[in-house]
């Protein structure tokens, strides 16, 4: 093994692996925001809509879950604009990944839904509390802890998936690091710093939601 | 710029046969991986779970096409110099190796322990158990999950195509390069993807139903 490591050219370039790191949080926290208003409604849809639009729902989901991301941003990118519709990368970038993670949202959201005993609404129902107490004071904490898991492993995963955005040139993280290699040449260096850092945030995040969890979801111990 | 042809699109189609056969070498490298950290994961021997879990872990962590672009220039630096097939080919069976190796972990420990207890009792040693008593009833649980990481295997092989091997993502790129019709062609292609994927995302469901009725 003769091969010179050259780690400095990398780190000189700091502050666009910094914004880079940002940009991808960013993009991921509005992807993961927007995606779970689009899984919250087509949740509600598929659970209680009509026939014909819990067909298009279905239909949505199964066509993105069996679909690779990349062909989903590619059409987004790259085919949106012959219907007339001109994204920026960034934009389309966000787009593609609140429509993919939407279609993981809504089954996870159903779940969470489907895991509340009707007996405990009809409870609620039965002690004269009106439907929006019985959301807040019934259904919400036992949803959310059911959901919880499954949502925050969904997070981790968009953020890793987002490094995809790269192959339409998004200014996320991926984006900076090929910057980077393209003028350096340091491909080994640049991208074994930059899949760290990946691993930097996964870690962060997983720390992050399993205090969330302790602190505020932990069922109460039965007395 | 020229027009879309038949010829295009069977130079399109055609490449989808590198892309199951990527998604063969992946599943079967993954198969021998995984099942090397199901059996470190849930073994006696505490630094060898350790290790599983690390590599586990690092793996969930991080980017397949990070995954993929250090599969590409690891080698070199030792010497070895990869093309995208063989590169893609280990990025994602090493990638496999870890996910399947956590499902089927997980499957080897639904076996309930009065089952290891038994076995032992008549005298079987560790092999022999999990050969013989563990892992044929871990295999009913493993078939669902399993099915599922292959379909997300499959539409993984697409990042293949941006370490520039030609699979169908990659053949459907330099058509749409040469004759501009990104709506038809990536259509097309996302067709072909669901065309192999849905069959066995509905039979992995089914599986999963089935077991979820015999267990009640």
């Amino acid at each position: 093994m003769n091969y010179v490591f050259e780690f400095s050219a990398v780190f000189e370039a700091w502050d666009e692996l910094l914004a880079g790191l940002i940009r991808t949080v960013w993009l991921s926290a509005a992807a993961m925001a927007i995606g779970l208003v689009v899984a919250v409604l087509g949740a509600l849809a598929k659970t209680g809509g009509p026939k014909p639009l819990r067909w298009v729902i279905d239909a949505y989901i199964e066509l993105i879950r069996n679909t690779p991301f990349l062909i989903q941003l590619f059409v987004i990118f790259f085919g949106l604009p012959a219907i007339g519709l001109r994204l920026e990368a960034d934009q389309a970038s966000l787009l593609a990944l609140v429509v993919n993670v939407g279609a993981y949202g809504i089954e996870i959201i159903r779940a969470g839904i489907e895991s509340i005993h009707h007996g405990q609404i009809e409870a609620g129902r039965a002690l004269g509390m009106r439907p929006l107490q019985i959301f807040r004071l019934i259904v919400l904490k036992p949803a959310l802890q059911a959901i919880y898991p499954s949502l925050t492993s969904q997070f981790i995963l968009l953020m890793l998936n987002s490094s995809v955005c790269s192959a339409i040139a998004a200014s996320e993280l991926t984006g900076a690091a090929n910057d980077i290699q393209a003028r350096t040449f340091r491909s080994f260096e640049v991208y074994f710093v930059v899949t760290a850092l990946y691993l930097a945030l996964s870690v962060m995040f997983w720390g992050i939601f399993a205090w969330i969890e302790r602190a505020f979801l932990r069922q109460p111990e039965p007395r | 710029m020229r027009t879309l042809g038949s010829a295009d699109i069977l130079f399109i189609l055609a490449a989808l046969r590198w892309t199951l056969l990527l998604s063969a070498a992946a599943f079967a490298g993954g198969a021998v991986g995984g099942l090397l950290v199901a059996l470190m994961r849930s073994g006696q021997i505490a630094a060898l779970r350790w290790i599983a879990f690390g590599y586990i872990k690092l793996f969930q962590g991080t980017p397949l096409l990070m995954q993929l672009f250090l599969a590409f220039f690891v080698p070199g630096i030792f010497g070895f110099n990869v093309d995208p097939w063989g590169a893609a080919a280990l990025g994602l069976s090493l990638h496999a190796s870890a996910f399947l190796g956590e499902i089927w972990r997980g499957a080897i420990e639904t076996v309930p322990k009065g089952q290891w207890e038994a076995s032992a009792a008549l005298g079987l040693k560790y092999w022999r158990q999990m050969r013989l008593i563990v892992l044929p009833q871990a295999l009913r649980v493993a078939i669902p999950p399993t099915v599922g990481f292959l379909v997300q295997l499959i539409k993984a092989t697409s990042l293949a195509s941006i370490i520039g091997f030609v699979e169908i993502t990659r053949a459907a790129q330099v058509i749409n390069n040469a004759t501009f019709q990104p709506f038809t062609i990536f259509g097309l292609v996302g067709l072909a993807y669901f065309v192999i994927c849905w069959p066995l995302s509905l039979y992995s469901k089914r599986m999963e139903q089935r077991l979820a009725t015999a267990r009640r």
